[in-house]
């Protein structure tokens, strides 16, 4: 059945330049890279879905293609709706457990010690290296006791007290892994006099559809959006998440990819530097206490394809004493849950290499990223500490100590 | 100069031709192929590939549609791998006469068509791209049938069977012997040797450029050339042959070919002497886009790759009449009857769909003049590459290593005949042409074995270059493929790669705008700003031979 919903493809002049770009076609031959895999063999997929090449499962929706692209075609975008579109359903544990990080963190938050323990021992990775085909060399982010909601219903009142109010997206990782940045979102914008409504309703998506449960993602979204939509419209708020990947999500793949309107949030959502760089800019500057520190800045590709990079750094570059270095823009390779998987872990290693060496050569004492997937790669694969631009202007602010 | 002698010469490799030459070698005939340019390069090679059911002329020309249909059934089965089973909708419009709907049920009866009423809803299951405000619709057995491949796999089994193709090689005159022609001199256009070529029966299959053969023997043939033009879209919009339900008229067809879509035809006439040089008009390519939206509506935002026309080979019997009017029927002529010319048959008129049969009607005659040959086989024995049906599933896991879409992309293109093409060798399914999968091995198989001399007799071959690029990123990898597999010496192959560019923007030209506008810049950046073709300068070798 020919469906032509996205006809982008028929812009595609053969150019090429998406493929030069692709850092995956540039780690493996195994992808014959974003122009074959998408507008190419979109046209035969068309004529006949058997044509359909295994080999476009290596893409990994960075969506460095389409920042290249010169004719607006959505590459990653077909070639990820080619994955649900025509590969066959069929039952994939592995795949289920790390798509629905919502319902694994539910669960591992009320036992979390137990689970960081056993996650960690080598029996427990062997086991889970061969029977459900996890890397054993990877390693597993934290989990948080208790979930961040929890912890924001205890101060939602001070929050609501707040003339200004914005609501917040917090995301499977801030909720269920890491409290403190969702606290240090609280943190930096009250000190802008800006109140913190949480709404979190499920999971964003993204790793739903990098695993091709295209269904339950639409679903997660429609309530997303309503329940984002409701907080909004309540205070007359802009909408914010701290993660690059969620907002990329909530803001452009619900409308591209799912096909869904998002219009009642569209306009509303930010990711939040480009907020607090507004505010910034606006004159709503808190005092900011010096950081004195050697930073490195790498730039998560899903906020390059929003264009939210520069937000970022003029924010780092209020805070005094932060001695920062842009790094080149590379992928670091774990594009969500596929360095968790082990046909993929070696492209994965393999695409984060050049990042981990410019790393290294600016040697810092720090590395700052917007994304947590991106942290956990870089955590992993160097020396260094990973935090969030927020949880450094946050230090900035409160004067504690990075 | 050369001589050759053989039983049978056919002149032209078209369709007929080709299915003529097929037809003599099943029969044990020894039999020459001459052809001026490239197998299937003319009125053959440019129609828009449709396995007729023979509704379409069901209507005006019962005997024309009772010809088609049988046809179509003996064609599904010896020429499965150049024919994809469609099937075919004529849906009538809110403007359309409605009465002609009910016509044509009862017409296709009389031809023994099958042809059945479906919803609208159900047209529109079918074919969710169809203009939504269609009042009826009529399933028919419509089809699609890719020429190039049919006339190369006609040749190829022929050459298979002992007949030799002589490619690229015009035929100069008939020569007499007294009131016989008794044989043919030509000349091969690219080296310029001379070759003279005897035997005892000469067909004439050279369609409409037969009026200027026959001159040369002294015999008046009046041929009436009429212009079809087509437009051809960058991908499939539809996967039903879509018919406008109506009398036929100008742009009222939507073809499903391979990965595109072509929206055909229209009607035109042509002067005799400007056959050759024949282009698309601008009004042409309008009212092809504005009928075509009509039936399709995402027409209009869909790229156009290219406009392309073909001249009808009618024979004008008696008087002028339009293009469409005139009847498409077999013409067979027997010069000794007509003309007092012995060993001279001329094979014209017809259409792609009855080739098998014309040839067959030209070698019966052929044979029963030489007293030699056995009885037509062509209705049972299948084409080379259709031996056997091939299942898709099978060959991608026999190819297990090679990506799905270079195996079904070839195994479409050459059926059953891709064991010979593929093997799991790297360099072999190297791919150079990227829009329609053609790897290296495919092109090595077609230099060899399908008589390829230049980049646009492959293309015919192998669709190099007839995807959204145009030859962009092919062209100039094929050209070196020439080379390396002793085609052509370099220079030859940059000659040969400016002809192909030429060939190709010929067609783009009329339909220059848009993303086509674009593509064509930026392949005019690769080949003249970055290899500078346009200052190589060929030494004009065959010229000066």
């Amino acid at each position: 059945m020919i469906r032509l919903q996205n006809i982008s493809f028929d812009h595609c002049i053969k150019c090429t330049v998406c493929t030069v770009y692709c850092p995956v076609a540039r780690a493996t031959h195994h992808f014959p890279g974003p122009k074959q895999s998408g507008p190419d063999t979109e046209r035969l997929r068309i004529k006949s879905p058997e044509l359909l090449d295994e080999s476009l499962k290596y893409c990994t929706n960075c969506k460095r293609c389409e920042i290249a692209c010169p004719s607006n075609v959505k590459i990653a975008d077909i070639i990820q709706s080619s994955k649900w579109r025509y590969f066959k359903k069929s039952l994939r544990p592995r795949d289920f457990f790390l798509a629905h990080t919502d319902l694994m963190g539910s669960v591992a938050t009320r036992a979390s010690l137990l689970v960081n323990f056993f996650i960690k021992l080598p029996p427990v990775k062997l086991f889970l290296d061969l029977f459900f085909r996890i890397p054993s060399e990877r390693r597993f982010p934290k989990y948080a006791r208790g979930s961040f909601l929890a912890w924001y219903k205890k101060h939602r009142a001070e929050q609501e007290a707040f003339a200004e109010r914005a609501v917040y997206f917090p995301g499977c990782y801030v909720n269920y892994n890491n409290h403190e940045l969702g606290k240090d979102v609280v943190t930096v914008l009250n000190a802008m006099n800006i109140g913190v409504i949480v709404s979190y309703e499920k999971c964003c998506g993204v790793p739903l559809i990098a695993n091709g449960y295209i269904d339950r993602a639409r679903k997660n979204a429609l309530l997303n959006i309503n329940s984002l939509a409701a907080s909004a419209a309540e205070s007359g708020a802009r909408i914010i998440s701290a993660s690059s990947s969620c907002s990329f999500a909530l803001k452009h793949e619900y409308r591209n990819l799912l096909e869904l309107d998002n219009s009642a949030i569209f306009d509303s959502l930010d990711y939040i530097t480009r907020f607090i760089h507004e505010r910034f800019l606006k004159g709503n500057l808190p005092e900011l206490k010096p950081v004195r520190l050697r930073a490195a800045y790498h730039s998560p590709c899903h906020l390059e394809r929003m264009g939210g990079v520069m937000n970022t750094i003029e924010v780092l570059k209020k805070i005094p004493g932060l001695d920062l270095t842009i790094l080149h823009s590379e992928c670091c390779g774990i594009a969500g849950t596929y360095g968790f998987k082990k046909e993929y872990y070696r492209v994965s290693q393999k695409v984060g290499a050049e990042l981990f060496k410019r790393i290294e050569r600016a040697d810092p004492q720090i590395v700052i990223t917007d994304c947590e997937t991106c942290k956990w790669q870089i955590e992993m694969s160097t020396p260094y500490r990973v935090e969030h631009p927020v949880t450094v202007l946050a230090r900035s602010i409160d004067g504690g100590k990075l | 100069m050369r001589r050759i002698e053989t039983e049978a010469i056919v002149i032209g490799g078209g369709a007929t031709g080709a299915g003529t030459l097929r037809d003599l070698s099943l029969r044990g005939v020894r039999a020459v192929l001459i052809e001026k340019s490239d197998i299937a390069s003319g009125t053959t090679g440019r129609n828009h590939g449709l396995l007729h059911s023979g509704a379409r002329y069901a209507v005006n020309d019962l005997e024309s549609a009772r010809e088609c249909i049988s046809e179509n059934r003996i064609l599904k089965k010896i020429a499965r791998h150049c024919i994809e089973d469609t099937g075919g909708l004529f849906v009538t419009l809110p403007e359309d006469d409605p009465s002609y709907h009910g016509k044509l049920i009862e017409h296709c009866r009389y031809a023994g068509i099958r042809c059945e009423e479906i919803g609208v809803r159900e047209a529109l299951r079918m074919e969710p791209n169809l203009n939504p405000e269609i009042l009826s619709a009529l399933r028919v057995p419509d089809g699609t049938i890719d020429p190039f491949r049919l006339t190369s796999a006609n040749v190829l089994d022929a050459q298979e069977r002992g007949a030799s193709v002589f490619t690229h090689t015009e035929v100069e005159e008939i020569l007499r012997d007294g009131d016989r022609a008794a044989g043919v001199r030509c000349r091969d256009r690219l080296t310029g040797e001379k070759i003279e070529i005897y035997a005892g029966i000469i067909v004439n299959a050279s369609g409409v450029w037969g009026q200027r053969l026959s001159a040369s023997a002294g015999i008046e043939l009046r041929m009436f050339p009429s212009k079809g033009s087509m437009l051809i879209i960058d991908y499939r919009i539809n996967n039903k042959v879509v018919n406008r339900c109506r009398v036929p008229s100008d742009g009222d067809i939507i073809v499903p070919g391979d990965t595109v879509s072509l929206i055909g035809t229209t009607s035109k006439k042509v002067d005799y002497d400007r056959i050759d040089e024949i282009t698309v008009d601008d009004d042409e390519i309008a009212t092809l886009l504005e009928s075509g939206e009509k039936l399709i509506p995402s027409v209009s935002r869909a790229r156009v790759l290219r406009a392309y026309c073909g001249v009808r080979p009618l024979i004008a019997v008696s008087g002028e009449m339009d293009g469409r009017e005139i009847s498409r029927g077999i013409v067979l002529i027997d010069h000794e009857k007509r003309d007092a010319v012995g060993g001279l048959i001329t094979i014209a008129g017809g259409k792609l769909m009855t080739y098998r049969l014309m040839a067959e009607m030209a070698a019966d005659l052929a044979c029963a003049k030489l007293k030699a040959g056995k009885k037509c086989r062509t209705h049972r024995t299948p084409l080379p590459g259709s031996e056997r049906r091939v299942d898709q599933a099978r060959s991608v896991k026999f190819f297990t290593g090679i990506p799905n879409s270079v195996v079904g992309s070839t195994l479409y293109r050459h059926g059953h005949r891709i064991r010979n093409i593929l093997h799991r060798e790297k360099r072999n399914y190297g791919l150079i042409c990227e829009c329609e999968m053609v790897t290296e091995g495919e092109i090595e198989y077609a230099l060899k074995k399908l008589n390829v001399r230049d980049i646009v007799d492959l293309r015919r071959r192998t669709r190099i270059g007839m995807g959204p690029c145009q030859g962009q990123l092919c062209a100039y990898r094929a050209a070196g493929l020439f080379v390396k597999y002793d085609s052509a010496t370099s220079d030859e192959s940059n000659k040969m790669l400016v002809d192909f560019l030429e060939e190709r923007w010929k067609g783009i030209k009329p339909v220059l705008w848009g993303d086509a506008l674009r593509e064509v810049e930026f392949g005019y950046w690769i080949y003249q700003g970055l290899f500078g073709l346009g200052d190589v300068r060929f030494e004009e070798e065959a010229e000066k031979r």
